[in-house]
């Protein structure tokens, strides 16, 4: 006999099983690089490349520590002359018979790609909803040329246009700031960010700004208090995508930043030079650094379904 | 609340000339209504006096000041949308103080006057709903209560009960209508439904084409079209146009219809055309024994108070409004003649209705 009690358009018992299958083996393998990353990040660097591999390991914050300072080796008789370490830190550099000279770079260049990363979001969001607005509103000249346009932008790698970037970069003294980094990933990331804000304004009946400016608003007035609220779900889909390639961007980080700006993508392979393959402070940096974006991105998560399915079904 | 004045205004979208150089002068206090089949020019009439459009040429004038080509920010209206348009990110409440909020008012004024306008349209108790739990009569209420929060001096509606099932419009009908004179409102309504139109307005304004057909009271709309369409386009089924193969001269008071003559109205003009149309209204039709015209049954339509007879006959397919307790059978002979003197004679080469002792 059939079985009646679910709608045909329902998924059957079996293939529910299937999909759940699938779902949890593509999530091992995708998990499994980075919880190997955050147990290295734990360990000690001697633990770190043993052979075989621990699994279950003793944790240490060996890495984070080495990641976030700069040491130097001494010898033993040095370090025994001094003053007893004062901060469970200092305890942990002395054992491995090192002092700490100071803070490394890792701070700085993390709160560059904060500040980049961020700023390049907002100013895409921000210009892209006020473009889209208009190529949606407005009898714009030439109007599909013009997203033609916008769109091809990327239909080439960003660094094949490095070398004249560079350049350009350089004379007009861009090159190693925080401006120059964060116009550059605004630029990259406006051509998406114009493209899917459109059909997000396309979406949202013209009725509503036309109700608040009889109400008495301006254009710019009833954008901003009426049509970008109702885009939000479009606004935080694209800030999304925005901000995951700001944030990992590094070739462009390579060759336009080192000192003043430069941000933890092209920072964090420099570790690997100091000392030895110090691979827990390589995990402990990582592992850092995939925390905001991740926050981020789970913060926004519900918009971000909703965002990038939108249209499929007319609400 | 305000005079409205339309002078010759024209709107052409590239090629399409969405509204003809219109004239049209809506009265203080007026319920007016803008009526006709749709892309006839009637919303871009009415988002042109709101500002949502600006004219091609013309002029719109709300008591005497010209406002044609002012943002629709300045002219000090309120338009109540078809969809609601209702804020969905904001609470009732919200919806209702946003147009004062751009005003300078105190909060406590805010307040009193959005508390007024809840309690007069019933929704004070759900100020603090999300305009998304709302049914679709409470949203009407919204839009309609936002639009006279601030007392504006003229409503502009667009097909604002489109949306409704059949019971609450006729019940949204008899609200609004009474709304407006509780408030001395000045009030333009576009709808493409005659039965709204003829129910609310003071007058109606018939449109085709982009082109003002008519504008007069709903009983002289229906009664004394003053072109075919409109004749055609009000009443439900609308009127019977019998074709006539005469000339119609001044002062002739009859026709020739088949083998029979016809009394019509005296006639104060003449027709341009050989071929011209007798207009007569269902109900103004009746079934006779003898010395009518002859026809057979073709379909009967029971409408509970009445019924709708179809008849063929050599002159076409004629409906006869009848009681409902006439016992007809399909394809029964049958004879009818007119039952008073109302007829309208259509000239054939502008259909445009004639003038005649019934008429003027």
């Amino acid at each position: 006999m059939m079985d009646t009690s679910r709608s045909p358009s329902e998924a059957s018992g079996f293939s529910r099983k299937l999909a759940a299958t699938i779902i949890i083996v593509y999530m091992v393998v995708t998990l499994i690089p980075i919880s190997w990353m955050v147990a290295t990040s734990f360990k000690s660097v001697d633990s770190a490349i043993s052979y075989p591999p621990e699994v279950f390991f003793e944790p240490s914050l060996e890495g984070y520590v080495n990641l976030f300072t700069n040491r130097s080796r001494q010898p033993k008789d040095y370090l025994d002359s001094l003053p007893p370490p004062e901060t469970w830190y200092e305890e942990l550099v002395r054992s491995r018979e090192m002092v700490i000279t100071g803070p490394s770079k890792f701070l700085p260049r993390y709160s560059n790609s904060l500040i980049i990363g961020f700023g390049a979001t907002f100013f895409s969001v921000f210009l892209g909803s006020l473009a889209a607005y208009a190529l949606s509103r407005f009898k714009v000249p030439l109007k599909d040329d013009l997203l033609f346009f916008i769109l091809s932008t990327r239909m080439f790698p960003p660094i094949a246009v490095a070398v004249p970037i560079f350049i350009m970069y350089r004379k007009l003294g861009l090159g190693d700031t925080h401006v120059g980094m964060i116009i550059l990933y605004t630029v990259v990331n406006l051509s998406l960010s114009v493209w899917l804000l459109k059909g997000f304004m396309d979406e949202i009946p013209r009725e509503y700004e036309e109700a608040a400016m009889i109400d008495g608003y301006s254009r710019m007035q009833a954008f901003f208090k009426v049509v970008l609220p109702q885009a939000t779900t479009g606004i935080a889909a694209t800030a999304i995508f925005c901000m995951i390639f700001s944030w990992n961007e590094y070739a462009f980080a390579v060759l336009l930043t080192q000192f003043n700006a430069q941000t933890a993508p092209p920072f964090i392979p420099t570790i690997i030079g100091e000392g030895g393959l110090d691979w827990p402070a390589i995990g402990a940096g990582t592992t850092l650094f995939l925390i905001p974006v991740m926050i981020f991105t789970v913060v926004l998560r519900k918009h971000l379904l909703r965002g990038i399915t939108f249209g499929a079904v007319r609400k | 609340m305000a005079e409205i004045e339309i002078k010759n205004l024209h709107k052409s979208f590239g090629d399409f000339v969405a509204v003809k150089n219109s004239n049209l002068v809506i009265e203080n206090k007026e319920f007016f209504v803008l009526l006709g089949p749709s892309g006839c020019g009637k919303t871009t009439t009415l988002r042109m006096i709101a500002g949502l459009e600006l004219p091609t040429s013309g002029n719109i004038l709300l008591d005497k000041e010209d406002v044609g080509y002012l943002r629709a920010s300045q002219r000090d209206i309120a338009f109540v949308f078809q969809l609601f348009a209702l804020y969905p990110h904001m609470n009732v409440r919200n919806n209702l103080a946003f147009p004062l909020k751009m005003q300078k008012f105190s909060k406590t004024e805010v307040d009193a006057k959005v508390m007024e306008a809840a309690k007069l349209l019933r929704i004070d108790h759900l100020l603090k709903s999300k305009v998304s739990s709302l049914a679709g009569g409470d949203r009407q209420r919204v839009a309609l209560g936002r639009a006279l929060v601030r007392r504006p001096k003229a409503f502009l509606m667009d097909e604002p009960l489109g949306t409704l099932d059949a019971e609450f419009r006729e019940l949204m009908c008899l609200e609004l209508r009474k709304l407006h004179d509780d408030i001395d409102a000045t009030t333009v309504y576009v709808t493409h439904d005659q039965q709204e139109a003829m129910s609310m307005a003071d007058r109606i304004a018939v449109m085709n084409e982009g082109e003002v057909l008519q504008a007069d009271s709903p009983k002289i709309i229906y009664n004394k079209p003053k072109t075919k369409f409109v004749a055609n386009f009000i009443g439900s089924p609308g009127m019977n146009f019998i074709p006539i193969k005469e000339k119609i001269t001044p002062n002739q008071s009859s026709i020739k219809l088949l083998d029979s003559s016809l009394k019509i109205p005296e006639q104060r003009e003449g027709t341009n055309s050989n071929e011209n149309f007798l207009g007569v209204r269902p109900e103004n039709l009746r079934l006779v024994s003898e010395n009518g015209v002859k026809g057979n049954i073709f379909g009967v339509e029971y409408l509970g108070s009445r019924k709708i007879l179809t008849v063929e006959t050599q002159l076409g397919n004629i409906k006869i409004r009848v009681d409902s307790d006439t016992q007809v059978k399909i394809n029964e002979q049958i004879q009818f003649d007119t039952l008073n003197n109302n007829q309208i004679i259509f000239d054939g080469s502008n259909d445009m209705a004639l003038q005649s002792e019934f008429m003027s």
